[in-house]
C-alpha cells in the first residue's frame, strides 16, 4: 500500500514538474534552430547590365537572377546561453556560378536583462542604423532591398565589432545605441586603424497613438576610414571588365527613418496598415582608383549621394496583403578626373535613378509567405520591368514578432 | 543633427531626475492578470496591460511603447506556456531590464502555476499554432485565478515589503469575495452542463472544463490557422450527426467566420468577452465571469 502510494506521488509529481518546465516558454527548445527556405523566379524585360549611375555598386547589390533560382536560405540558431547571454548564428548558403558558398551572417552575442535598460552585443551582427537594415531579407516586405541600401550599403550594413544601447527610463521609448566596428566590410573596407575602422550612432523614439496606432522615428549616423573599398568590376563608359573601381577615404553617412502601423484596436490579425519611409545621404572624400589598369587610372573624388524610399503595405483580408514602395535617388559627385569617375560609374549621367514597385503577398500561416513581385526600375537610362515570384518559409524555432 | 542629440539628452537627463515613482509598476500581458493586479495591489501598483480584449494576444509586435513599459516595469505576469512566444521573448530582450528576467521575483508566468489541460504529446506545425506547453488561455477557469491571485499577492509583497500587510489585506479579501462569486457562480451554470458548443479558436476549454461543457468542434480547422469554406462545410455534417447549441467565439475574434456557420447550420452565434473589457460591463474579473456567464444561460435557454 505504502509503495502503491510512493509510486503514485512520484509520478504525479514528475508529470506536475515537467508540465511546469514545459510551460516556460521557449526554452523547450534548446538551442531554438531555425531554417529559412527562400526560393525565386525573376524576370526581367531588358538584358544590359544592371548599374546606378552616380554609385558605386559593391556587397549584395544587384538587380538578381533571372529564371528559377534560390534566394537567401540560411540557418539560425539562437539561445539564451544562460541568464545574462543571448547567442545567435546565422549562416547563410547560397549558389554563387555553379558553386555552393557558405557565408558566416551573424554570429553575435547579446546581454539579457542587464539591467538599468542597457544592452551589450558583440560579433557580427547588422547595424541598427535605419529600420529595415538590422531586420533579415527574409522579414522584409518585399523581395529585395530599397534602392538606397543597394546603392549605399551593398543591401546591408554588417560588420564585426561592438554595440551599446540603452533605453530611456521614459513612458515614451527612446533607445539611444553606439557601434564600433572593424570597417572590413562593404560599404567600409580595409579594417582601418588596426581593425576599428567604422562607427555608427542611432536614436529611436517611439510610442502608440490610442489603442490603434503606434509609430517609431530613427536617425541614424555611420562613418568610416575606408581603405581600398572595392567595387564590382564595371566595364561601362569603354573601360574593360578586369579594372575595378576602388575607393580609399572618409565615408560619412546620416539618415532618417519613420515607422507607422495601423491596425483597428491594434488587432493586426484581421487588417492593418504599416507605413515607412527612410532617407540617407552620405558624404565622402578620398581618391578612386582603377585598379587593374595600366598606367594606374586615379582620381580625387567628393561624393554626395542621397535617396529615400517610401512604403506602404496593406493586410486587406487575413493571409493576403498588398504593397506599394517607391525609390528614388540622386548623386553629385566631383573629382579631378571626370573620365576616371565615369568609368567608375561615379558620373550620374544626369539620370535620377527611381523605381516603383507592387507586391502581393499570402501567407499561409505565421511560417510560410508566397509572394509576386512587380517593379518598373528606372535605375538606370533603360527602363526594366521586373517580376519576382518568391516564396519564403521557416521552419523550426517560432519567429519573433519585430515591430 | 548635433542640436537633435543635445536636446534629446537634456531631456533624458531631466526624466531621469525626477522623483522615482512610489508604486509598484506591473506589466501584464494580457488584461485578466491587470485586473487581478489591481486587485490585489489597490493604490500600491500602476497597472498596464500590453493587450486589450480586442487583441488576439498570440499576434502582437514587440512594439517600442511595450520596451519602454518593459523597461520600466517592477513586475511581470504573463499567461506564459508559450501565448506570448512571438513577442515577450524579444521584450525582455530589448528592455534591459534585469528585475523581469525569468526567474527573478518580477516574472510571473500564470500557466505555470496551474494544470493545464491538452498538452499535446508531440508537436507538429502541420497541427496548427499548437503549444508545447499544454492550451495557455488558463484565466477561464475561476479557479485557477484564485491559485494565481495567491502567488501574485505574494509576490506584490516580496517586491514591496513595506505594504505586505497591505496586500496581504487585499489578497484575503480578494479571495473571500472571489470563493463566495465561485459558489454562486457555479450554482447558476448548472444549466450549462454537458452543453455542446461549437468555438472559434480553444480559447474556452478552461471554462468548459470547470462547467462540464463540451466542445463540439472549432472553426479554425487548425489552432491559429483562418477558417476556410471547405472546413465549415465538414463540420456543419458532424454537426447535423451530434449538434450543438451555439457558436462561441471571443470579443477579439472577427465574427465572420461564426456568422458563416451559423448561416450553413441554423446554430445561433454568442459573443463572448474571454477577458476583461471584452463587454462593456465585463469590466473586472468578477463581472468577466458573471457576463459571460449570463451570456451562455440566456442563449441555453
Amino acid at each position: 500500500m505504502y509503495a502503491k502510494n510512493f509510486l503514485f506521488w512520484t509520478l504525479g509529481l514528475g508529470l506536475l514538474s515537467g508540465a511546469v518546465h514545459a510551460a516556460s516558454g521557449g526554452t523547450g527548445f534548446n538551442p531554438g534552430i531555425s531554417l529559412i527556405i527562400d526560393g525565386r523566379y525573376g524576370s526581367y524585360a531588358n538584358d544590359s547590365d544592371y548599374e546606378l549611375p552616380g554609385f558605386m555598386l559593391g556587397g549584395e547589390a544587384g538587380r538578381g537572377e533571372e529564371g528559377y533560382h534560390l534566394g537567401h536560405n540560411e540557418l539560425s540558431i539562437s539561445a539564451n546561453i544562460d541568464d545574462l547571454f543571448f547567442g545567435k548564428f546565422t549562416t547563410a548558403i547560397a549558389d554563387h556560378d555553379g558553386e555552393t558558398e557558405v557565408e558566416l551572417e551573424e554570429a553575435f552575442i547579446e546581454t539579457v536583462g542587464l539591467g538599468y535598460g542597457f544592452t551589450a552585443k558583440a560579433g557580427r551582427f547588422f547595424s541598427d542604423i535605419g529600420y529595415l537594415n538590422s531586420q533579415h531579407g527574409h522579414a522584409w516586405d518585399f523581395t529585395d532591398a530599397p534602392l538606397i541600401y543597394r546603392g549605399l550599403f551593398g543591401d546591408q550594413i554588417r560588420d564585426d565589432g561592438l554595440q551599446v544601447s540603452w533605453v530611456a527610463p521614459t513612458s515614451v521609448y527612446l533607445k539611444i545605441g553606439a557601434e564600433g566596428t572593424r570597417g572590413a566590410q562593404y560599404p567600409a573596407g580595409g579594417a582601418a586603424h588596426d581593425g576599428q575602422g567604422a562607427q555608427a550612432m542611432f536614436i529611436k523614439l517611439g510610442g502608440d497613438v490610442g489603442t490603434s496606432h503606434s509609430w517609431q522615428f530613427g536617425l541614424s549616423h555611420w562613418r568610416a576610414d575606408v581603405v581600398g573599398r572595392q567595387a564590382g568590376s564595371h566595364s561601362h563608359g569603354g573601360g574593360t571588365a578586369t579594372e575595378v573601381p576602388t575607393f580609399s577615404g572618409d565615408s560619412k553617412l546620416n539618415g532618417v527613418d519613420l515607422v507607422w502601423k495601423w491596425a483597428p484596436d491594434g488587432n493586426a490579425s484581421q487588417r492593418y496598415l504599416k507605413l515607412q519611409a527612410e532617407y540617407f545621404e552620405r558624404d565622402e572624400d578620398g581618391n578612386v582608383e582603377l585598379v587593374g589598369s595600366s598606367p594606374l587610372e586615379s582620381t580625387s573624388y567628393q561624393g554626395k549621394q542621397k535617396g529615400w524610399y517610401a512604403q506602404a503595405v496593406y493586410q486587406f483580408i487575413p493571409r493576403w496583403r498588398l504593397g506599394l514602395r517607391y525609390d528614388e535617388l540622386s548623386a553629385d559627385n566631383t573629382g579631378a578626373d571626370a573620365d576616371v569617375l565615369t568609368e567608375a560609374g561615379l558620373d550620374n549621367e544626369g539620370h535620377t535613378p527611381k523605381r516603383t514597385t507592387l507586391m502581393m503577398d499570402y501567407s499561409r500561416s505565421e511560417y510560410s509567405r508566397i509572394r509576386v513581385q512587380f517593379a518598373e526600375d528606372n535605375s538606370y537610362e533603360d527602363a526594366d520591368n521586373i517580376l519576382f515570384v518568391q516564396y519564403i518559409m521557416s521552419l523550426g524555432a517560432h519567429g519573433a514578432h519585430q515591430y | 543633427m548635433q542640436k537633435i542629440f543635445k536636446t534629446g539628452l537634456t531631456l533624458v537627463m531631466l526624466l531621469l531626475t525626477m522623483p522615482a515613482m512610489a508604486r509598484l509598476s506591473v506589466f501584464a500581458c494580457e488584461p485578466e492578470w491587470a485586473a487581478l493586479a489591481a486587485e490585489l495591489g489597490g493604490e500600491r501598483v500602476t497597472g498596464y496591460s500590453a493587450t486589450t480584449a480586442k487583441q488576439d494576444p498570440h499576434h502582437i509586435e514587440a512594439r517600442p511603447s511595450l520596451i519602454a513599459r518593459v523597461r520600466n516595469a517592477d513586475l511581470l505576469i504573463c499567461s506564459g506556456a508559450e501565448l506570448e512566444i512571438g513577442w515577450l521573448p524579444l521584450l525582455l530582450r530589448q528592455a534591459g531590464n534585469a528585475a523581469v528576467m525569468p526567474g527573478r521575483a518580477g516574472y510571473l508566468e500564470a500557466a505555470s502555476l496551474v494544470q493545464r489541460l491538452e498538452i499535446p504529446t508531440s508537436v507538429d506545425r502541420s497541427m496548427g499554432d499548437v503549444h508545447a506547453g499544454g492550451n495557455p488561455h488558463v484565466h477561464l477557469d475561476p479557479r485557477h485565478i484564485a491559485t494565481i491571485g495567491k502567488a501574485l499577492g505574494q509576490r506584490l509583497a516580496e517586491l514591496d515589503p513595506a505594504g505586505s500587510a497591505y496586500y496581504q489585506q487585499r489578497q484575503q479579501d480578494f479571495l473571500r469575495r472571489w470563493q463566495q462569486a465561485l459558489e454562486r457562480w457555479q450554482k447558476q451554470a448548472a444549466p450549462l452542463k454537458g452543453m455542446r458548443v461549437v468555438t472559434h479558436h480553444r480559447d474556452w476549454v478552461y471554462l468548459f472544463n470547470w462547467l462540464g461543457m463540451v466542445t463540439a468542434g472549432t472553426l479554425e480547422p487548425r489552432p491559429g490557422l483562418p477558417t476556410t469554406a471547405g472546413h465549415l462545410v465538414n463540420l456543419k455534417q458532424e454537426l447535423a450527426r451530434s449538434p450543438a447549441k451555439m457558436i462561441v467565439h471571443a470579443a477579439y475574434q472577427d465574427d465572420r467566420a461564426a456568422q458563416r456557420m451559423s448561416q450553413l447550420s441554423g446554430i445561433p452565434v454568442l459573443e463572448l468577452p474571454y477577458t476583461v473589457g471584452g463587454a462593456a460591463k465585463a469590466g473586472d474579473l468578477f463581472s468577466l465571469f458573471d457576463v459571460t456567464l449570463a451570456r451562455l444561460l440566456a442563449a441555453a435557454s
